[in-house]
């Protein structure tokens, strides 16, 4: 992966975060969390300076970022699209639904489309059953999507 | 609140919040003010109401009356006729699928009639951002009893005669648990929340944080003052913000009255509670990994003994309970040990939540005495199968549950009973499966969950349940043997008898239940090639009958791979070669000439 720059401002930023929580390396996922809502990701730049802040290594926090699916290290687009694959979803038909997702975005699980807009990735549960199956897009969620729906909500975004 | 008439309360649950609950407050409030009643007429967010089919939900206190699938252009509707007429909406109130009869109060209603809420006994009818409301309803009197008049073994000992067990799956008894970790001499304790419910297809523990806060803040300082900790740490998962929000708002107000802090209602017991973010990993709602996440480290579990009442955060004795178990504490102390033992089975006493969701006509947040039948959750509760399919099965604990059969309909649901069939409470996700499901590509579902889940740290679980997954796929792509489904048997229960922890050793349930209840199944996939319900692709053959097809081509021109062949007004061929079997023809085709075979 291409090195990435950041910038003085950001990078003061993220001390003070880690500052905040006393550079106290037991607190290591809550700056995660709040490095990531200011960065939409972590980068491994970012991780560096973390370690270097807390005091412990790259590799520990290395290890904490992958170990936990709430933490990215691609950034996402700038509608992420979420999947709900929870038990009810799935019974009642999330799988097609996915499928639409990704044969009009022309893109995978995980992966951001090239303009940037979209990104697609699944989740499980975000305990709206009653509506399964279930679709978020950032914070928004719909309910009860059809894979003919599909179309239409990606063109809430595209204008 | 004195003068206030009449209370709208609005379900602010995820699913009502989801269908625009949050449009229709900020409506009913702009009209009272424009109508002036801003001194008779509250509008209210409350938590869930549990009858998440018909949301968004908005009841009228006190006349109970039960609005169904409100929209924001049906407020000034409510308010002019029920509110300034005194006449019942009768459109927006729920219809008996039955008898067609119009029911406005949600007791006589089927989905309510069996329930019995105390876990949930105040979701939907307080205001979760108001402790003065929850105060109201006993709010924070079980804590003043137990300070005040008894000593923490006496309070110990009621829990204990309760029969309370834990209700995050294990179903340890609760008093006992808090027995364990009050002898352990320490300087330190801590009492932890495990609120990272990550069961897919459940939603209890988000209900209750976001419908009644308070409750679990009240139980975990009785657990402080049980256990002899002082300070409290409720481990929540991160996509739950709304929940987040309301717990924080709960803590802020219960210092403020003084429930939380030093020298607590005037004791010297002083208690208070931290916020941890858990950040998606399934198997930190197992004890040990929740502690090791609540450190900033991965969650990976450790071996047991010693358990987190000896050794637990920060080698501290610790006490984890679940947010559903603490639910219930207040209400045993009010209530008495002996009322609360008086509800369930022999073994199993109180209530359980479920999230019943799945093919059932009323999906929703269920409270139900143990010793229930499923036959009466599913068809008087539930409202029976969606569009009059048959029943199936249904699947309980999750992905480390089991799936249950016709066979077991009337079992009464309890804790010992659901092992004995090969299934578990879990954390109560109930989905509800019909003849559309096929029960092997159901086990490779949950299977696909566990391996993407597993943390990896022991060889049983990270290879095993691999393996597992790989069998299944291999039966679903019609390439299974005979000697497949005993692979998965051995190894299933290898992988059940190895596993360091409980993630591992209920893994293969879904598999191996599945082999035990709907073997036929299994067969007809290895024998005939044959999906029955007709889910697994690699089975299937999409075909034209020849005498329906009018040559309208508009399968031919829907299909992503051009498959499909044949002019216009002449019958079309699908080439099987070709074919991804995505079912595009078959939705497309308007003259029903596309069968799967």
């Amino acid at each position: 992966m291409a090195k990435i720059k950041l910038s003085e401002k950001k990078i003061q930023e993220l001390k003070d975060v880690c500052k905040t929580f006393n550079n106290d390396k037991g607190e290591l996922i809550n700056v995660l969390h709040k490095a990531q809502s200011l960065f939409g990701y972590l980068p491994a730049e970012l991780q560096e300076i973390i370690a270097k802040e807390l005091n412990c290594s790259v590799a520990h926090v290395y290890g904490v970022v992958t170990f936990y699916s709430y933490f990215t290290m691609l950034p996402k687009g700038k509608h992420p699209v979420s999947i709900c694959l929870g038990t009810a979803c799935y019974v009642r038909g999330a799988e097609k639904v996915l499928e639409e997702f990704k044969r009009q975005l022309k893109i995978q699980v995980g992966e951001t489309t090239p303009d940037g807009k979209f990104s697609l990735s699944c989740l499980r549960c975000v305990g709206a059953c009653g509506l399964a199956p279930v679709v978020l897009v950032g914070e928004k969620v719909y309910g009860r999507v059809a894979p003919d729906g599909v179309a239409d909500i990606i063109a809430e975004y595209n204008t | 609140m004195a003068k206030i008439k009449y209370h709208m309360l609005v379900c602010g649950g995820t699913a009502c919040h989801a269908s625009q609950s949050e449009e229709i407050l900020t409506k009913f409030k702009e009209l009272i003010v424009s109508k002036g009643l801003e001194t008779e007429v509250q509008a209210i967010k409350t938590g869930c109401f549990g009858f998440c089919e018909k949301g968004p939900i908005v009841k009228m206190m006190p006349d109970n009356t039960f609005y169904t699938q409100v929209k924001p252009g049906d407020c000034a509707e409510i308010l002019e006729e029920h509110i300034i007429k005194g006449r019942k909406v009768t459109r927006l109130l729920y219809q008996d699928p039955e008898t067609k009869e119009r029911i406005s109060d949600s007791r006589h209603m089927g989905f309510y009639k069996k329930q019995i809420r105390i876990a949930l006994r105040n979701c939907g009818f307080i205001n979760p951002e108001n402790i003065e409301e929850y105060i109201a309803r006993d709010g924070y009197l079980a804590l003043g009893t137990v300070l005040t008049e008894m000593s923490p073994e006496a309070a110990i000992e009621i829990l204990k005669k309760s029969g309370l067990r834990g209700r995050g799956g294990g179903g340890f008894p609760t008093g006992l648990k808090w027995e364990i970790t009050r002898k352990v001499k320490a300087a330190q304790k801590y009492v932890v929340c495990n609120a990272d419910e990550g069961d897919p297809g459940a939603f209890m523990d988000r209900s209750i944080l976001e419908g009644d806060p308070h409750t679990v803040i009240e139980a975990m300082a009785i657990n402080g003052y049980c256990t002899g900790a002082s300070k409290g740490l409720v481990y929540i998962r991160a996509e739950y913000p709304l929940a987040v929000e309301r717990l924080k708002i709960a803590m802020k107000q219960s210092r403020e009255y003084g429930f939380l802090g030093e020298d607590i209602m005037g004791t010297d017991f002083s208690f208070d509670i931290d916020i941890r973010y858990g950040a998606g990993a399934f198997v930190c709602g197992e004890e040990t990994a929740l502690i090791h996440s609540m450190e900033g480290l991965r969650g990976e579990p450790t071996v047991k003994p010693p358990f987190p009442s000896e050794s637990g955060y920060m080698g501290k004795p610790t006490n984890v309970n679940n947010v559903e178990t603490y639910a219930n504490i207040p209400v045993i102390f009010n209530k008495g040990a002996d009322w609360f033992a008086s509800i369930g089975t022999a073994r199993s006493k109180g209530t359980k939540v479920f999230a019943l969701a799945g093919k059932i006509n009323n999906v929703g947040l269920i409270e139900v005495p143990m010793g229930i039948t499923l036959r009466e959750v599913i068809y008087e509760i539930g409202g029976g199968i969606r569009d009059d399919k048959e029943f199936k099965a249904v699947q309980t604990g999750g992905p480390s549950g089991g799936c249950l059969t016709k066979r077991h309909l009337d079992t009464p649901i309890d804790y010992d009973n659901l092992i004995a069939a090969g299934s578990m409470m879990g954390s109560g996700g109930m989905i509800v499966m019909d003849e559309d499901d096929c029960m092997v590509a159901i086990a490779k579902f949950y299977l696909q969950f566990t391996v993407e889940e597993s943390c990896g740290k022991c060889s049983p679980c990270r290879i095993g349940n691999k393996r597992l997954h790989e069998l299944l796929e291999k039966i679903t792509q019609g390439n299974g043997t005979m000697e497949d489904i005993d692979k998965l048997r051995n190894l299933g229960t290898v992988i059940k008898d190895t596993s360091l922890c409980g993630l591992g050793q209920s893994s293969p349930n879904p598999a191996l239940s599945t082999i035990d209840n709907f073997l036929d199944e299994y067969l007809e996939h290895v024998k005939d090639k044959k999906c029955r319900s007709k889910v697994c692709k690699s089975l299937m053959q999409y075909l034209v009958v020849p005498d329906k097809c009018i040559g309208c081509t508009l399968c031919a021109r829907n299909c992503p791979v051009n498959a499909i062949s044949g002019e216009r007004k002449q019958v079309h061929l699908i080439d099987q070669e070709k074919c991804i079997k995505c079912g595009a023809c078959l939705e497309k085709c308007k003259f029903g000439a596309i069968i799967i075979n």
